[in-house]
């Protein structure tokens, strides 16, 4: 009896270390999540500035200088502003944008004069300080000194800072200026390079895989490969990095920087991944199907390209969408061929110099502008939106396609 | 087999094409690297003929490895430093055929001793600097040895000091900041007491030692390259200190303040003046024979070196950089227009 109680209290202690080793860990996972959801969010709002833009129909855009034009808009809004350091004060709340969006609007006004109030660009510093994340003290906030804070407080009276939806941070790619730097060229440079990696290493990996489990002859050397890629699989990524760069870069000469060696970098790494998640698709095909085929008269290769490979492909699929997500994330095989660079164009092509997601996430990780912070965690919500997708997309398949017997 | 043929056809292919590249390839130290993207972003913006630069962050030493490797379209044509190159790196460039090289000054960055704005007002001498961070500190006042430092308070290095644990984040041996950091401000903080500076006449590598060793017996904790790191730290530790480039604590100034060294603020103007002593000067290199090959080089020194961008109201000047006195700006802008070589 009293050895049945001691048994249930033992089961009963094992149950709670369970419990509260999955809390611990859920914990974990929502503080960090809470953390760069509320650090981030606040990146896809921008400060703006009002200005009251007046340029008669009659004057060709052609003959302005936009950026003293667009001087002349700005300090006309404060005709009292007269000695050069104020001048520069209140101009210093624009970012360097704002002159670039002030001739597309020029463009888009077709000589047709301007007359009102458009919104531009509000520097990062000014953007920090509207947003609360410098606190004011007295009358400066971090960069904001009391010249350019007399200024930012006569706008807000006038009701001309706001925030809007902040249209750099999925259209641009990088830039040094926080408020104008954006995303978009590390995106496309990711998804060019896992869409190399992938269409490099799944036909290798499948096709090794299914040789290996099919068609070669067990002996020593068949042994020897298999361990090789099973130990491939635990290899350090960067060691992929300098493989890269002794392959691709200094023998193929391809260009450094480029999305394509980052592809087939990547897809050297992911190769064992596939090739072990393809073998353990085709060994579970029931042995009884394949034999079935053989049989009727089916020939070995029919078989396996009629029968296995299709009753493989779930897993096989699955196995290849968690290893190019795992390539998605990587960051340190890329620094070796040059992708952990600042990149202003967005690629056009896999040759184009480009960056990746997680690497822009580094880069901007160690800026010293302080709006980079928010987006660095902004850009880690994209980069955990598409590891999400990309991991949906595998249970979607297998749930799809998976067959029971 | 046939997707295996297509796919080395298609890398033979590409590599027969690829010795034109169409943008500049630059590499280099993390502290010019903000100063460096921000003219390559403005130079790309600006010139609608010419693609922007691709500036990587590799560190000094890297990035004049990387630019010493050798010539052509696959080794980088420029490369930023945030010391000035040896000769042992000249020689290296020369030996694979790198012998027309441009060296570029480009302004100062001060490094800051800096703690959160919640703790205390320090002042410091180079002097307290060396006997708080030094590996080894005299032993007593008379004898002219040195014994493993044991300081662990503030207090115990100078009793004027406060009462307070030393605690110093500071950057890698790796880095140029911490280089520049031991040879400015430990080297003038230990030449203050007499024997060890006459010590420099007798036994350089004794005085090199003695000056330029950092203890780690945990008073100095190494943050790695990450300064955005370090602030954090201090932020959560107000009596804490950390070490880095004047330009974080510009962009951060609502966190952290500079300690006053020797009495100076680490004040923009302080520094420029020479006034605040802890500062070393940022170059980059170019390769004068990619000059013609690169498109755009030379338009991107001149666009560099211009009044426009690094003079008194540059554009860099309003991320931290220190500029240069107008007449050395004139020397390196002289050089980038006639393509002079560096001269050591």
């Amino acid at each position: 009896m009293n050895n049945l109680n001691k048994r249930n209290k033992a089961e009963k202690r094992f149950k709670l270390y369970g419990i509260s080793a999955v809390i611990i860990a859920i914990t974990f996972l929502f503080v960090l999540l809470f953390n760069i959801f509320s650090s981030g969010a606040s990146a896809f709002k921008a400060s703006y500035i009002g200005v009251k833009i007046e340029i008669p129909s009659a004057m060709n855009i052609d003959e302005i200088n936009s950026r003293k034009e667009f001087k002349r808009q700005v300090l006309k809004m404060f005709p009292e502003v007269e000695t050069r350091s104020d001048k520069r004060a209140l101009l210093s709340l624009f970012s360097k944008g704002a002159i670039y969006e002030f001739e597309d609007l020029l463009e888009q006004s077709d000589s047709n004069g301007l007359d009102g109030y458009y919104w531009f660009l509000a520097h990062g510093d000014l953007d920090m300080y509207i947003k609360g994340t410098v606190e004011r003290r007295g009358n400066e906030a971090g960069r904001i000194n009391s010249k350019r804070m007399t200024f930012v407080d006569a706008l807000r009276e006038q009701n001309l800072i706001q925030l809007q939806a902040n249209k750099y941070l999925l259209s641009s790619a990088d830039s040094r200026e926080p408020e104008m730097a954006g995303i978009r060229g590390a995106i496309v440079g990711s998804l060019y390079a896992i869409l190399i990696a992938f269409i490099v290493s799944f036909p290798l990996g499948v096709l090794s895989a299914l040789y290996m489990e099919k068609l070669a002859s067990r002996n020593k050397f068949s042994d020897i490969i298999e361990t090789n890629i099973n130990n491939l699989a635990a290899v350090p990524s960067i060691v992929f990095g300098l493989l890269g760069l002794a392959i691709f870069l200094n023998f193929f000469s391809l260009p450094r920087s480029a999305p394509l060696v980052g592809g087939l970098t990547l897809a050297v790494m992911t190769l064992p991944t596939i090739v072990i998640a393809s073998r353990s698709a085709i060994k579970s095909v029931p042995p009884s199907i394949e034999e079935a085929s053989i049989g009727l008269g089916a020939s070995k290769i029919q078989t396996l390209m009629n029968f296995t490979l299709p009753l493989a492909m779930p897993g096989i699929m699955t196995g290849t969408i968690i290893g190019i997500a795992r390539a998605l994330g990587e960051t340190a095989p890329l620094l070796m061929i040059g992708m952990v660079a600042f990149v202003v164009d967005v690629p056009g092509t896999p040759l184009d110099p480009s960056t990746a997601l997680p690497v822009q996430i580094f880069l901007w990780a160690d800026s010293p502008e302080r709006a980079f912070v928010e987006r660095t965690s902004a850009a880690i919500m994209v980069l955990l939106l598409f590891l999400v997708l990309l991991n949906l997309a595998a249970i979607y398949i297998r749930n799809k396609l998976e067959r029971k017997w | 087999m046939k997707f295996l043929t297509y796919l080395l056809f298609f890398l033979v292919s590409l590599s027969t094409d690829l010795s034109a590249r169409e943008s500049i390839s630059i590499v280099g130290s993390s502290t010019v690297y903000p100063f460096s993207t921000t003219v390559a972003e403005e130079f790309g913006r600006r010139n609608d003929s010419f693609k922007s630069p691709i500036v990587e962050s590799t560190g000094s030493g890297g990035g004049l490895k990387l630019f010493c490797s050798g010539m052509g379209p696959n080794s980088p044509d420029i490369t930023n430093a945030s010391r000035r190159i040896k000769q042992k790196e000249i020689s290296l460039c020369e030996s694979n055929g790198v012998k027309n090289i441009i060296e570029i000054k480009i302004g100062f960055d001060g490094i800051v001793f800096a703690n959160s704005k919640k703790g205390l007002n320090l002042e410091l001498t180079t002097n307290d600097i060396f006997l708080a961070l030094a590996d080894e500190v005299p032993c007593g006042l008379q004898d002219e040895v040195t014994c493993k430092n044991t300081s662990k308070l503030w207090s115990d290095v100078n009793s004027e000091l406060p009462n307070l644990p030393i605690v110093v984040y500071g950057p890698p041996p790796t880095s140029g900041t911490r280089d520049a950091f031991v040879e400015i401000a430990m080297t003038s903080g230990c030449n203050q007491i007499k024997w060890i500076k006459d010590l420099k006449k007798t036994n350089k590598n004794e005085w090199k030692k003695i000056c330029r060793t950092i203890r780690e017996d945990g008073p100095y904790i190494e943050a790695g390259e990450n300064d955005n790191l370090i602030i954090q730290k201090l932020n959560s530790n107000p009596d804490s200190f950390g070490i880095f480039g004047f330009s974080f604590l510009d962009q951060n100034n609502d966190q952290v303040k500079g300690a006053k060294i020797n009495g100076v603020n680490p004040t923009f103007d302080a520094i420029a003046d020479g006034e605040y002593k802890i500062s070393r000067s940022l170059f980059f290199y170019v390769k004068k024979d990619h000059i013609g090959v690169i498109p755009g080089i030379q338009e991107f020194l001149l666009h560099f070196v211009s009044e426009d961008t690094i003079g008194e109201d540059g554009y860099l000047i309003d991320k931290g950089l220190i500029p240069l006195p107008e007449d050395e700006l004139m020397k390196y802008q002289n050089d980038a227009k006639s393509l002079i070589n560096m001269s050591y």
